[in-house]
């Protein structure tokens, strides 16, 4: 009995893995929309950029509001200067660069809750 | 009251900066006076931003007010007890002679603010230059400071904001006042309400360095009388007014 048991217990797992590994499985997860609006490189290579950016911002955010110092490179402002959508002029939204990697990955960010997500230098293609 | 020895050694300083700014020929000084800084230099506290109104030339008008909120993105929503005011028009009469004079008050900028005192989470501080800010990273918005502020400068935003201006974040839960105009002093412009006021206004508001002895406030101030607001309560403010 136990012999049965595990067996079909061991294709139910088989089953699971390979409806897994299956593409219409893997399309089903909503996967973050990432857009480069403009530019070709960030300001550090990608791979450091998703680790650290936080950190880079976080150092930033203290040296600008205590020190006055107003450096572009790491600003909030330039982020969103570059990667705001050309269709909407925000991070956010359902696509925007901001909210679509961290709702995937269901961390909250504060940041707009103060700053602006809008692009504020006007181009052709974007509203604002 | 005798001066403590931390007040000494911080005279024995300011009088030698004092000296070494001066010059030691025309020209020629052992410390520069600071410029218009670059962006990557932090404030120092070689400068003192300040402001001296002149309430003689100050007319009935609220330019200096419109152009504040223009330029920070503060707005009412006509409800006057709660609304943000980050500066204001406060009219004087005097009862027995009927002279009335009006006047912007704003953030004081004090040297001693009550404001940093009291923050529990160290939130509000004085820069080096002597701008008092709210870091609203870790601004809890307890309101300490709008009890402890003897000009009521302060306000807590009870609502919550969109469309901010990008060089002013602001938001529901803090408590925000005057910066100064902190990202335009920065540039090297002046503050939107001086610049207003010298346009549309009474020409009644000089903006500059107190630090500097070649800045017109420095001139000013050493030529003509003024007043600090609550001057009893020895905050050295950088904020002055004439005819007060």
């Amino acid at each position: 009995m136990t012999r049965i048991a595990a067996g079909i217990f061991a294709a139910l797992l088989a089953v699971a893995g390979s409806a897994d590994t299956s593409p219409r499985q893997a399309q089903r997860v909503p996967l973050p929309v990432i857009r480069i609006e403009q530019g070709e490189a960030c300001v550090a290579p990608v791979e450091e950029m998703r680790r650290n950016h936080m950190a880079m911002l976080l150092d930033q955010r203290d040296r600008t509001v205590r020190e006055g110092i107003r450096t572009t490179r790491f600003s909030l402002k330039n982020c969103v200067e570059c990667h705001a959508s050309r269709k909407t002029g925000s991070v956010l939204g359902k696509d925007g660069f901001c909210s679509s990697c961290h709702t995937y990955a269901a961390v909250s960010m504060d940041c707009f809750e103060c700053h602006t997500p809008l692009r504020q230098s006007r181009t052709a293609s974007a509203p604002r | 009251m005798s001066p403590d020895r931390r007040q000494f050694l911080g005279w024995g300083a300011a009088a030698a900066v004092t000296a070494a700014g001066a010059a030691l020929a025309p020209g020629l000084r052992l410390i520069e006076l600071a410029q218009a800084r670059s962006p990557e230099e932090a404030a120092s506290a070689l400068q003192r931003w300040g402001l001296l109104i002149d309430i003689t030339k100050c007319t009935d008008c609220d330019v200096c007010v419109t152009a504040c909120s223009k330029e920070n993105g503060w707005t009412g929503h006509g409800r006057p007890e709660t609304d943000p005011q980050w500066i204001r028009k406060v009219s004087l009469r005097d009862k027995r002679t009927g002279y009335a004079q009006t006047l912007p008050l704003m953030c004081q900028h004090c040297e001693h603010p009550p404001c940093v005192d009291v923050c529990p989470t160290g939130a509000s501080f004085r820069r080096d230059d002597g701008i008092v800010l709210v870091d609203k990273h870790t601004c809890i918005g307890c309101r300490y400071c709008v009890m402890a502020c003897p000009y009521g400068a302060r306000s807590f935003v009870h609502e919550t904001v969109s469309g901010q201006k990008s060089d002013v974040p602001r938001g529901k839960g803090t408590v925000e006042s005057c910066t100064l105009c902190v990202h335009r002093v920065d540039r090297g412009e002046t503050p939107a309400c001086v610049e207003a006021c010298n346009r549309d206004g009474g020409k009644a508001m000089v903006f500059g360095d107190l630090n500097d002895p070649s800045a017109e406030i420095h001139r000013r101030l050493r030529a003509e009388p003024s007043t600090q607001v609550r001057a009893d309560l020895a905050l050295n403010t950088g904020v002055r007014y004439r005819g007060l």
